[in-house]
């Protein structure tokens, strides 16, 4: 009965999505750590990177540019909203930053109403991954494959930043205890800034290299966000591993439950977030730190 | 009462004004939905962004029944609804709750769009799916004499204003009742309602569970009045725009909700026909709602009670300043009679108060306490010295149960406490006050002291939710009682954060004192004291140990010298030395470890 074909394939669009939200949660996760803001129009911005990547790419007709043009975008546009709004809500109680974030992501999401109307957009994949791959007798669309490999950059290059530059350095520190860093003489509220922005940045990378597998809809990210936050349950908050982990979890249970009946995914999510809060309150890589 | 006569105005004033009898029905069942989140968001401080689950499942129930099962009863369908809701509520909070702040947030919103699912796939032979449940019935009462039809419109407008009407009364009694001041302390600071000795836990879950009560009947009642049950109820976004209306109108105000769900279907209207803006009148209600949330955080209602404060304050403050600085000087020398410890020992039980034996806390490699035994006796005064880091606030942290130790036994009035929790052991008598202060920073002097006086007066669990506050037998002379042993009197209905810092500090005492314990602890409670007020101090204290046993963390040295019959020196987490006072002092290993090489002054 179980076909392993499909099975497979399955198995490895779990991938693709996983990969994905590892993404998207990672930018969230270090974000919270660091600033203490849980980011509720994180959503909105994985969907405005999508956007942005829409109409560079009208313009110049060049995925590339798409790609390299969203990013950019999304990190002044976390930059200059950490400047103009977040940093207000530091010292505000934890409601009062929820609250914010949630307000912005309508503001976000409305305003992209304006503009594109809710019609359906589409970026088309770049040329050289159009078509379909056949993989050991397994068909997969090109641009999936690539898409992989294109996410695991992005990781990569999160890693990289976090685990082998100076900013890295003091950010893990941060995340750790924030008013220490302070106190030795780093700016931390610059340190927070670029953060806010890499965060921003990764969401808006992965919506714009996704946005060749769905079409573009200015309410996409309130899924994502959904999927994001049981991501970082499981993997626990703050931690880039258990993003990672937590994403590949989360994109395998989707896929694989879809498989058998799409309409028991999130049940399967769900249960995998209880069995995780249950038998680990904290998440699978989260420490005893901020509260 | 005025709530009544505004409820029964409206059909009346509000058609003048063009109102659509559906958007003021719409804007009741919004309110009442927002009555129970208020107390669960406004009160109790927790943010749910999954009430919508909670609508949903009463909306639908009571739909269920009324249309696919054949039952003709719509205040019972409406009830069960409701009941069922709660339940619900109940099973997600006992998971929800397990994890505070962010967390609880992030689950909140899973659970939503979790629900949403379920209704939308599995149960969807029950729930019709995408295209929801057509065809619920409006109510009818048989009075005997006369049947009346709720139909729609105007003639549903008395039926939703009742119920609007029992909801918000029973809201009122339940804030203004022990509970409701319990769930306030909870919001302000949860680690000290619980040291106090509530059952933070249960209460949570009471807040949960109510708030899923209200959001059931209101889901049920969005049924009865559109005659048809949307699928939407169920969307992330009703549980978003609770959320904001309740943020628009006000929290921790009840009728919040009921404001703020009127501007916004007013502006919708308002803005989607009236100027024409279509779908874009979202993006200026968002726009609006970030100006709200920075700058009038608590929202129309708050804004509006703080501008009459303001105006008030301005006609009458002149008078009240003097007065206040004519009244302090008064209250200054006093001798309190010490208030009796509430728990009664048994009679049969005579040995030390306290033993501790071999009490072991290392956090990782570090050991913060080794080896530890240490017994006080009924109605003594101890003092305990010791270097900074010697592991004395581990110790008191072990004591009251705050930290459980890697080993060790601790038998308080000869029980074994080990393993407990705090706000348990604080129902037996043992509490603690803390080095740094642990106050409800928005409530009163007296209302710091009522949460912690209910503890004592009421244990740790209990739903008195329709009694009133002040009904609570001996809580008045018990708070009185204590105020004056920390001679606060006059500050009685002064908020914390206007307090100097002196009083703050004699309030933390309080509040450890209002749970009347049999053993007192007092961890550095001289600390940062200008000399005047440790004088003061020293001497509260001393008033506060008569029939009381109390063991005191502090550097102040000649103060416990002069306050303790016996006093404890640790060190490196080791007890180095015990005596009097005399022997102490003239001990040549705690002046090598302790006063030896770096000079008294530098230390303190």
């Amino acid at each position: 009965m179980l076909n392993w074909t499909n099975f497979l394939s399955q198995l490895f669009n779990g991938l693709v999505l996983g990969a994905l939200l590892a993404l998207i949660s990672s930018g969230l996760t270090i974000i919270y750590g660091t600033l203490g803001v849980l980011n509720l129009a994180h959503g909105a911005m994985f969907m405005l990177g999508g956007y942005a990547g829409y109409v560079a790419f009208q313009a110049t007709g060049s995925f590339l540019v798409a790609v390299i043009a969203a990013t950019l975008f999304m990190l002044v546009f976390g930059v200059l909203l950490e400047r103009l709004i977040i940093r207000y809500f530091y010292d505000r109680p934890d409601e009062d930053q929820l609250l914010v974030t949630f307000g912005l992501s309508i503001c976000i999401v409305e305003t992209i109403r304006y503009f594109f109307s809710s019609m359906t957009k589409m970026v088309p994949p770049p040329s050289i991954f159009s078509g379909i791959t056949s993989f050991g007798g397994v068909m997969f669309p090109t641009y999936r494959l690539a898409l992989i490999g294109i996410v695991a950059v992005g990781l990569l290059a999160l890693y990289l930043i976090l685990y082998r530059t100076r900013l890295g350095l003091i950010v893990r520190a941060g995340i750790e205890d924030a008013v220490m860093v302070d106190s030795l003489g780093i700016n931390v509220y610059r340190v927070f800034m670029v953060v806010f922005g890499i965060g921003a940045m990764a969401a808006g990378f992965a919506g714009i290299v996704n946005a060749p597998v769905v079409s573009l809809t200015p309410g996409m990210g309130e899924t994502i966000l959904v999927q994001t936050f049981v991501v970082v349950v499981i993997g626990g908050v703050g931690s880039f591993p258990g993003a990672v982990l937590g994403g590949l979890i989360a994109g395998e249970i989707i896929s694989i439950t879809s498989m058998i009946n799409p309409a028991y995914s999130y049940i399967m999510l769900f249960a995998a977030m209880t069995l995780v809060l249950v038998l680990r309150p904290r998440g699978l890589f989260g420490k005893k730190g901020r509260e | 009462m005025l709530t009544a006569i505004c409820l029964i105005a409206v059909p009346f004033v509000l058609p003048h004004i063009d109102a659509a009898p559906n958007t003021v029905n719409r804007i009741l069942v919004w309110g009442l939905f927002g009555i129970g989140f208020d107390i669960l968001f406004g009160y109790t401080g927790l943010l749910s962004f999954g009430q919508s689950a909670f609508y949903g499942t009463g909306g639908f129930v009571a739909a269920y029944l009324l249309t696919q099962a054949g039952f003709p009863y719509v205040i019972l369908a409406l009830i069960i609804g409701m009941v069922t809701a709660a339940f619900v509520g109940y099973l997600i909070g006992l998971l929800a709750l397990r994890s505070t702040g962010i967390y609880f947030a992030m689950i909140t919103v899973a659970i939503a769009e979790i629900f949403f699912f379920v209704e939308f796939n599995p149960l969807a032979a029950w729930t019709g799916g995408e295209n929801g449940l057509p065809g619920v019935p409006t109510p009818t009462i048989y009075l005997g004499f006369t049947t009346i039809h709720f139909t729609g419109g105007w003639s549903l407008y008395p039926f939703l204003a009742f119920i609007y009407f029992i909801g918000i009364v029973l809201a009122l009694r339940i804030v203004r009742s022990p509970v409701g001041a319990i769930l306030t302390a909870i919001r302000e600071n949860p680690l000290r309602a619980a040291a106090v000795g509530h059952n933070v836990q249960g209460y949570k879950l009471t807040a949960f569970v109510i708030a899923a009560a209200y959001a059931g009947i209101a889901g049920g009642l969005l049924g009865v009045m559109q005659a048809f049950m949307p699928p939407d109820a169920f969307m992330f976004d009703t549980s978003g725009q609770l959320v904001m209306q309740t943020a628009i109108g006000g929290r921790a105000t009840l009728f919040g909700p009921l404001v703020g769900a009127g501007v916004w279907l007013f502006l919708q209207d308002f803005l989607q026909s009236t100027l024409g803006l279509g779908a874009t009148w979202k993006l200026v209600l968002g726009v609006v709602f970030v100006l709200l949330v920075a700058f009038l955080r608590d929202g129309i209602i708050g804004g509006i009670r703080d501008l009459y404060g303001f105006v008030w304050s301005r006609f009458s403050s002149p008078a009240k300043t003097s007065e206040a600085v004519a009244e302090n000087p008064a209250a200054t020398n006093h001798e309190a009679i010490p208030m009796r410890p509430h728990h009664i020992v048994p009679t049969d039980f005579a040995g030390p108060i306290l033993q501790v034996t071999g009490l072991t806390k290392h956090y990782g490699g570090v050991l913060a306490n080794t080896d530890i035994d240490f017994s006080v006796n009924q109605g003594e005064l101890r003092g305990i010295i010791g270097p900074n880091g010697a592991g004395k606030s581990t110790f008191f942290k072990m004591l009251t149960c705050e930290v459980q130790p890697s080993s060790g036994k601790i038998m308080f009035e000869g029980r074994d406490i080990t393993g407990l929790g705090v706000t348990d052991v604080c129902q037996l008598g043992l509490t603690k006050s803390y080095q740094v202060n642990q106050l409800f920073n928005s409530l009163t002097v007296r209302q710091n002291l009522i949460i912690s006086a209910l503890a004592e007066l009421r244990g740790k669990f209990r739903l008195d939710m329709l009694s009133s506050l002040s009904k609570v037998p001996g809580m008045d002379e018990h708070v009185e009682h204590t105020l004056e042993l920390v001679n606060l009197t006059g500050r009685a209905d002064t908020p914390v954060s206007e307090l100097a810092y002196g009083e703050k500090r004699r309030l933390e005492v309080g509040l450890a004192l209002a749970s009347s314990p049999s053993l007192l602890l007092l961890d550095e409670p001289l600390a940062g004291m200008s000399p005047q007020e440790r004088v003061e101090t020293v001497k509260l204290l001393k008033s506060i140990s008569r029939g009381r046993t109390m063991i005191i963390i502090d550097h102040d040295m000649d103060a416990l010298f002069e306050l303790a019959e016996r006093i404890t020196v640790l060190q490196e987490g080791r007890v180095l030395v015990e005596g009097t006072p005399d022997e102490i002092k003239g001990n040549a290993k705690v002046q090598e470890a302790y006063l030896g090489g770096v000079p008294e002054e530098s230390k303190l």
